[in-house]
């Protein structure tokens, strides 16, 4: 060989052109998944953000008898098929909750009709020439104008797009929620506690440990189809409550807890449960003192990303009978309640153009609860990771 | 009998399971019973008593075998170390000695172990009580990852030794002083134990150790994970524990052996080859497998 020994041989070459060629290819795979999913937010964004305003109008509304039998007879001629008749149904409800306002006459801005609401929004809508021209001179007069949906927060799912929100799913999947972790947690973490630290290796655990990890990748229809068997015709918990959904929800969620409770007590060095085993505490004081509180970040983590799949899950609530419309939120885990995505699903499937908004502005919101769900996660890993 | 421990031949303890035709019928001397006919003079009592005694000790890991009819007197107050090459079985026969071996479900042992005459094998032996007796030091420093106080407290805690509070205090600052920690871990008792270095973290662990006040403490290679200097500290303080409890140390350095013990007990492939006091093991060892390890020639 002549010269100093270091130039790069042909066989180099090729290496390093193969390295490059990995390289530019793992690149490419990134880019695609970073396109992909911008396109999805953009889109959502795009197609949702519209929802979160609303046409409001503001008009004298009359509060007498007249005006509770025959709604439309609250607001003025002008503005009749301009206000949300949706609205204008909550009147008797309104004098109901708050009888001084009987006999009175208020100026108040209420809830555009849907079209008014699209026109404003430069959408496609269906006002004649004539009322495109009220609203046009409401608007200069500053009687009518696009503002914050709050409705879309404070009501349930409406047949009028314009009244339709997701309280009511919120509230049902807050239920549901809360049935399926007071299940799930405590079972999952008692039975993962106990196959790892108290039950001894044998064929009868090891078949177990097999089962809980086929359990989690079961399609979760399947466990729709279990919860209706055993909670609902065998033990006869009410159709579409959030007991039903929480407890089926809690069927899926639960080898996802197992299996993550396990990994975080298995990341326990055995030095920690030597040394207390050493000193002379007893198997439970070993677990409840020393390993438990040490693998608690981990195994809220992983029940944490549990929960959110349970969030996120529709298939299994289909089953039981959750995909329903609900425009009021329940008031208990028997009450028939709907979820998030299953409100999302029922949304989609309306025709009525505005539905649109709404499912993406749905979809909008279930994203920033699983995001903020899983960036508990995280962090809660990141603040309480330990390194032995 | 003038000479203290270097002419004590009574006490000088049996080694079983060695190539010799018939070790148990041939010399099943337990030391406690021969010095006790002729007490001596100059000599207090306490060091020539035997603390624990392994009577024909087996133990299997599943199928495989891991101890072979071990016999072994140790005595008390004393410290005795094991030595031999890797799986020769001397941490498994340390671990015998508090049941830590109990915890791997495959492990069989037959045999008895006597602590102070007591078979700690017996069903009535609650394992709890007898390891708040028999303490422990592992390899690896191992300190619970919590505060230094509460790294010591804890033991005597869930044995109710001491009470919440003033006496806790007390006992937590005698157990650190004993462990020669006390001067550098005073003002950082709500550290983490984790954040001592290793030699501290060591101290720690003997600390914790003998906060319950035990009678044997059994150290598997404690310095091994160490520096020079802290297992230098450690040396010097196993020398000062030796005055109140008895100290059963495995070690794979025979240097440390010769520093730190009274006797020596060599074990090969799980027997017991040779037991004698550690001078007459290093200078002039009965049997030829002893002198070949301990001239470095496997191992």
């Amino acid at each position: 060989m002549t010269g100093s020994g270091f130039e790069t041989s042909k066989r180099t070459q090729r290496r390093y052109r193969a390295e490059k060629r990995f390289k530019a290819l793992c690149i490419a795979a990134l880019t695609l998944a970073v396109v992909f999913l911008a396109i999805f937010f953009g889109d959502m964004i795009r197609k949702g953000y519209s929802a979160f305003a609303q046409a409001k109008i503001q008009t004298e509304v009359t509060y007498n008898e007249r005006s509770v039998e025959i709604p439309l007879a609250a607001v003025g001629e002008d503005v009749r098929k301009l206000v949300s008749r949706g609205w204008l149904r909550l009147i008797p409800k309104q004098v109901e909750a708050n009888p001084e306002l009987m006999g009175r006459t208020i100026t108040r801005w209420i809830v555009a009709d849907v079209q008014v609401d699209q026109y404003l929004k430069g959408k496609h809508h269906q006002l004649d020439a004539e009322q495109q021209a009220v609203v046009d001179r409401l608007v200069e007069e500053g009687r009518a104008e696009l503002g914050f949906n709050w409705t879309f927060f404070t009501h349930g799912d409406s047949k009028m797009p314009e009244m339709a929100g997701i309280k009511s799913a919120v509230v049902g999947s807050l239920y549901t929620l809360m049935v399926t972790m007071l299940v799930a947690f405590p079972i999952g973490v008692m039975t993962a506690v106990y196959l790892e630290e108290f039950a001894s290796d044998n064929h009868l655990t090891r078949l177990i440990e097999v089962n809980i990890n086929n359990l989690a990748a079961v399609p979760s229809i399947l466990y729709g189809l279990l919860g209706l068997a055993v909670f609902i015709n065998f033990f006869g918990v009410p159709r579409s409550s959030a007991l039903a959904g929480g407890l089926t929800l809690a069927l899926m969620t639960l080898p996802l807890i197992i299996i993550s409770t396990r990994a975080a007590l298995r990341a326990v060095p055995d030095s920690i449960r030597e040394g207390a085993f050493g000193v002379g505490a007893s198997r439970l004081q070993v677990v409840a003192h020393h390993v438990l509180p040490l693998s608690l970040p981990g195994i809220l983590t992983g029940s944490i990303i549990g929960l959110a799949q349970a969030m996120g899950e529709t298939a299994p609530l289909l089953i039981v009978g959750m995909m329903a419309f609900i425009p009021d939120y329940p008031t208990g885990v028997t009450d028939a309640a709907t979820v998030l995505p299953a409100q999302i699903f029922t949304w989609a499937n309306e025709p009525a153009r505005a539905f649109a908004a709404l499912t993406a502005a749905g979809i909008l919101v279930l994203l920033a609860v699983l995001l903020t769900l899983n960036a508990t996660g995280v962090i809660l890993r990141k603040r309480y990771e330990r390194r032995w | 009998m003038q000479q203290p421990k270097t002419t004590e031949e009574p006490s000088q303890p049996t080694a079983g399971g060695s190539p010799r035709p018939d070790p148990m019928t041939e010399e099943p001397v337990a030391p406690a019973n021969e010095s006790s006919p002729e007490p001596p003079v100059t000599e207090t009592p306490a060091t020539k008593a035997s603390k624990l005694t392994a009577r024909d000790l087996n133990l299997w890991y599943g199928e495989t075998q891991a101890l072979f009819d071990i016999n072994l007197d140790v005595l008390d107050r004393e410290v005795t170390a094991l030595i031999g090459p890797s799986g020769c079985g001397k941490s498994t026969f340390l671990r015998c000695i508090n049941r830590m071996n109990d915890l791997i479900p495959s492990v069989q042992v037959q045999g008895e172990v006597e602590l102070d005459g007591k078979n700690i094998y017996d069903p009535d032996v609650d394992v709890v009580q007898l390891r708040s007796r028999v303490g422990m030091v592992f390899q690896k420093p191992n300190p619970f990852p919590k505060s230094v106080y509460e790294n010591i407290a804890y033991a005597p805690r869930i044995h109710g030794v001491a009470k919440k509070g003033g006496e806790m205090d007390d006992l937590v600052e005698t157990s650190l002083r004993k462990a020669g920690l006390w001067k550098e871990v005073a003002d950082r008792l709500d550290a983490p134990g984790t954040s001592l270095s290793g030699g501290q973290q060591q101290r720690l662990c003997i600390a914790r150790a003998i906060a319950v006040s035990p009678e044997v403490i059994l150290m598997d290679e404690p310095a091994s994970a160490l520096d020079p200097v802290a297992t230098a500290t450690i040396e010097e303080l196993i020398d000062e524990l030796r005055q109140n409890y008895t100290i059963l140390i495995v070690t794979h350095n025979m240097q440390q052996a010769a520093r730190v013990a009274t006797y020596t007990a060599f074990f090969h492939l799980g027997e017991l080859i040779e037991y004698d006091d550690t001078e007459t093991m290093f200078t002039n060892p009965r049997e030829k497998k002893t002198e070949d390890y301990i001239t470095g020639r496997f191992g």
